[in-house]
């Protein structure tokens, strides 16, 4: 296990020893020590070409309780013409001896490009990459899902998967990577997914995508659903005519209080309501949804810190003097 | 009583399941003697193998003395985040550390694991645990000796003193974490050497 | 200083058919004949080897980027030319986006000047439509139509002449010197921060989309103005099904049109881009397999008349990025005979006479070249290419004579490799090396000519 650049090509095996590993890491925020020594001495580089303060300080959280060094590296001057290439970055990196990078970038693929070229030989993470993917998030998202799966059934969390789940996702999957990864993870996790959104919030070729696909919030909350994931919404898309205006969008797309009421007029007592975060509180999520007992907003927040650990401690803990072979490989 | 499996050609039974039995009754009662009694007792098994000695052995210290629940004095304590080999050795998962709802601080805690060899497991163990709190004294069961320490730790309680060679391999194998094709197994055997 | 050494071609399949040989002298074809070699004007010439070989007339590239002036980093003239005679060629149009853009006579006549000095193949400068491809007023066309460059074919490639109403003028104006504008075809507002072809892949990926239909709207326009001016029309770099179609359908109402594919868009898929290596960033994009196979079958069946190679150096640091980042484009002149070789001949889809059609009769005709492009028969010009085409090659950038190293073939196998190049009768190319540059009698040495302007 080399690198963590995406949840399309993560097996389910390899899923689910992060989920299990995850767990096991989760006690450890609970303990009156909260670290462990298995990362001592390993050095970690949060390298973001993007601002995400959350995101950020939740991986810093997990390296720091696995005792590793962390190196934050904001790289915000991210054009070639004005600022240091990615390529010569990598190499600085480099240099220092970092371990892991993980990495946050405004241009789908940067991760791609650090992990297939030789500019460095650090273990990476994808942090977030343009519209592309986020697969700690969705690890995150799959992991608070298997926590409330399970719980349901009485069975252990340790070795599941989310089989028979059914989860909405519904927003800007278009430029979402939250998304993207949700879906991919999901699948190979085999919860039954449905995208909702405006059809000019979907991408060309979203048809061929392992979910079914809606323009429908209602209809598909009448349908049964056991997780609903809000994707935040920019408000500015509207000036690019995404969508009429963001009332009419909240109204159709977004989950305000009278869906709230319908899941519990439906019957839908154990459907939770997630959010990768940030919120826009009255657009796609009402206040009343947000701070709602469904909702699973701070869980998630939460269960980052052990899924991070869990990604950093499976690709940073192994045998160093092999070449180690890539994550889709193993397992 | 024999071995309910037929090991393989080169590896030798050197413990049955009336051997191991025996064994850990014995165990039971040297850790009941060394403390006096029941009082304040936690047994921490180390995954994967120490954990169903550990339960075995509170079975035995309730049957001794009725006053003990086991589960209450029983739990596992994972080390592998503790290990000072993580960068030679291919990637393990961690396992779950469990501790009795009493904690440990002031506790008298009898780490428990199958096989003592170079002491470094047992090292990783006693880092573990003091993140975890402040036992009164820790102790060390375990069901096989072989020898070989690298480091200055020894058992309090031994099952078998097994001379081996480095070449040899100890395998233990429990029913509840070796049980295989639904068969039962209960056995300590040795794997090749010279 | 005149061409003074005589050359017997012994044995060549003539466009593949049977072998013969080819006398050459003073830059033209002296003979052609089952056996030369005891003929008396034979006598003295230098033998070359043929056996196994295809002779064909010398490709014309009607799409090269040779990037002087103003981005001599990536390439230029000397260069790109010397690329392009080991790949085949013997004429390159030079596309108008340089620094300054082509947009006068004294740029595309520096352009055609730098090319006369070089001395590797005819270097015809592109002119600009618009004036510094802004698209919003015409570059002066007649004057560089008039200038010593002769410029026949103008094309803000890089950029759509996407005003209906400009392009409408720009087509009726060159009726007045039998010119031809090649468009970009690329709708501006259907492509803002496009990075890839739009569809499944780029779903997947999160770049965002380069919709067919902004390649096919435009097309589909530029053929109705063509039609409606009664003027002449080229589609540069046809990429998608949709286009073949609408190509297919304008010619068959008779709107005077061709087009031209890129040996990548014939070989290459979108699927590529799933490595995120932006040495498959190109506009227009990689498309589906889809549109592979239908571009193939419009090449071989006429409706895309020509292949242009669109080679588009770039230095290094400009592809060693991430992907949003990267420049677009490939390099293609060493790589075009053997790319077209392996998608269209292998596949049995063309011959070798074929090939001569659209990588160098058809050309030649677009360009209004009247030296290039012609048959090898007694008295033409001597521009021909060697090929064998058993011979099998992987393909090494950093072997490449041209300054670009962003070939999206590396590291394939490819068939077909030019063993001579022949232009104007001295072998720029022999034995699959560079040899010397041909030297214009009358003007050498022209390096001076440039600066009158």
């Amino acid at each position: 296990m080399k690198h963590l650049l995406s949840t399309e090509d993560l097996s389910l095996a390899n899923a689910v020893r992060i989920l299990d590993t995850a767990e096991e890491m989760s006690s450890v925020g609970e303990r009156e020590v909260k670290k462990l020594p298995a990362l001592r001495g390993r050095t970690v580089v949060n390298l973001f070409f993007e601002d995400s303060t959350r995101t950020r300080i939740s991986f810093e959280a997990a390296a720091k309780r696995l005792s590793a060094d962390v190196i934050n590296f904001a790289a915000k001057g991210s054009s070639v013409s004005k600022g240091e290439s990615l390529k010569d970055t990598a190499q600085t990196l480099s240099a220092m001896g970092a371990d892991a990078v993980v990495i946050r970038h405004w241009a789908s693929g940067a991760p791609h490009r650090l992990a297939a070229t030789d500019w460095i030989d650090a273990a990476v993470i994808n942090a977030g990459d343009g519209t592309h993917e986020h697969p700690t998030q969705a690890l995150l998202d799959a992991f608070t899902m298997r926590r409330h799966w399970t719980k349901l059934s009485g069975l252990p969390s340790t070795g599941a998967d989310l089989r028979g789940m059914r989860v909405a996702i519904a927003g800007d999957v278009l430029h979402s990577r939250v998304a993207r990864s949700n879906v991919w993870l999901l699948r190979t996790l085999g919860a039954d997914v449905t995208l909702v959104a405006p059809p000019t919030l979907l991408p060309i070729g979203v048809e061929r995508w392992p979910c079914s696909i809606s323009y429908d919030m209602d209809e598909t909350l009448e349908k049964g659903v056991d997780a609903v994931m809000m994707l935040r919404v920019q408000g500015e898309r509207m000036n690019a005519s995404f969508f009429p205006s963001t009332r009419e969008y909240s109204r159709r797309w977004g989950f305000d209080d009278n869906r709230l009421r319908a899941l519990d007029s439906l019957g839908l007592k154990d459907t939770i309501i997630m959010h990768p975060g940030p919120m826009n509180r009255g657009l796609e999520i009402s206040a009343a949804a947000a701070d709602s007992p469904r909702s699973t907003v701070l869980a998630q927040v939460k269960n980052g810190v052990s899924i991070r650990m869990a990604a950093l401690y499976l690709l940073l803990s192994g045998d160093t003097r092999e070449p180690a072979a890539t994550l889709k490989e193993s397992s | 009583m024999t071995s309910v499996t037929q090991a393989p050609v080169p590896a030798r039974v050197v413990l049955n399941q009336a051997d191991i039995d025996r064994a850990l009754t014995r165990i039971a009662h040297e850790i009941l003697e060394a403390n006096k009694g029941s009082q304040d007792l936690v047994l921490l098994g180390i995954p994967r193998r120490g954990y169903p000695l550990a339960v075995r052995l509170a079975q035995k210290i309730a049957a001794a003395d009725p006053a003990v629940d086991a589960a209450a004095i029983v739990g596992q304590l994972d080390v592998t985040m503790f290990r000072d080999d993580l960068s030679h050795q291919p990637t393990r998962p961690p396992h779950r550390t469990q501790l009795p709802l009493t904690g440990i601080d002031n506790k008298v805690v009898v780490l428990i694991d199958d096989v003592l060899y170079s002491g470094r497991t047992i090292r990783a163990a006693l880092d573990a645990l003091v993140d975890l709190g402040r036992p009164r004294i820790v102790r060390l069961a375990v069901l096989i000796d072989r020898g070989h320490r690298e480091l200055p730790i020894r058992a309090d309680h031994v099952g078998k003193n097994l001379p081996t060679s480095s070449a040899e391999k100890v395998r233990v194998r429990l029913e509840e974490t070796d049980a295989v094709d639904g068969q039962t197994v209960n056995e300590v055997v040795i794997e090749g050497g010279a | 200083m005149a061409e003074e050494t005589t050359y017997l071609i012994r044995g060549a399949a003539i466009l593949g058919g049977d072998a013969e040989d080819l006398l050459i002298r003073d830059g033209v074809i002296a003979a052609r004949g089952a056996d030369l070699s005891q003929t008396d004007t034979a006598a003295g010439a230098t033998e070359i080897d043929a056996d196994g070989l295809v002779a064909l007339p010398g490709m014309v590239d009607v799409h090269t980027h040779l990037r002087e002036p103003g981005r001599e980093d990536a390439e230029t003239v000397e260069t790109g030319t010397r690329a392009a005679a080991l790949g085949g060629f013997t004429a390159v149009h030079a596309m108008a986006n340089s620094t300054p853009v082509a947009d006068t006579a004294g740029v595309v006549e520096q352009v055609y000047s730098l090319g006369r000095a070089a001395g590797w193949v005819d270097v015809r400068p592109v002119g600009a439509v618009t004036v510094g491809l802004a698209g919003e007023q015409l570059a002066e066309l007649g004057a560089m139509h008039d200038s010593r460059a002769q410029v026949r074919m103008f094309s803000d490639d890089g950029i759509c002449v996407h005003d209906p109403v400009l392009m409408r003028r720009a087509l009726e104006y060159v009726k007045a010197f039998d010119g031809v504008v090649a468009q970009h075809a690329q709708e501006p507002r259907l492509t803002a921060g496009a990075q890839m072809n739009e569809g499944e892949v780029s779903a997947v990926l999160g770049l965002t989309g380069w919709p067919a239909v902004a390649e096919e709207s435009i097309i589909a326009r530029d053929v109705l103005l063509a039609q409606h001016v009664g003027s002449r029309l080229h589609v540069c770099h046809v990429s998608t099904a949709g286009s073949v179609e609408i190509i297919r359908w304008a010619k068959s109402r008779g709107i005077n049109v061709t087009a031209e594919v890129t040996p990548h868009h014939l070989l290459l898929t979108d699927d590529l881009v799933r490595s995120y290596d932006p040495v498959y960033k190109v506009n227009p994009p990689l498309r589906t397999n889809d549109d592979v196979q239908a571009l193939r079958a419009a090449l071989a069946d006429g409706t895309i008349d020509v292949v242009g190679t669109d080679h588009a150096p770039h230095p290094s640091e400009h592809k060693e990025c991430e992907w949003a980042q990267a420049a677009m484009g490939m390099t293609g002149l060493e790589t075009a005979l053997s790319v077209v070789q392996h998608a269209m001949i292998e596949t049995g889809l063309m011959t070798w006479a074929d090939f001569a059609r659209v990588t160098s009769t058809s050309p030649a005709g677009i360009g209004r070249l009247t030296d290039q492009g012609r048959p090898l028969e007694k008295g033409e010009p001597a521009n021909i290419v060697l090929v064998d085409p058993g011979a099998r090659w992987t393909v090494d950038p950093s072997a490449m004579a041209t300054m670009g190293r962003n070939s999206p073939f590396r590291g394939m196998e490819l068939p077909g490799k030019v063993v001579a190049t022949f232009f104007k009768g001295h072998p720029t190319v022999l034995d699959g090396k560079l040899n010397t540059p041909y030297r214009y009698p009358s003007e050498a040495p022209v390096a001076g000519a440039a600066g009158a302007y």
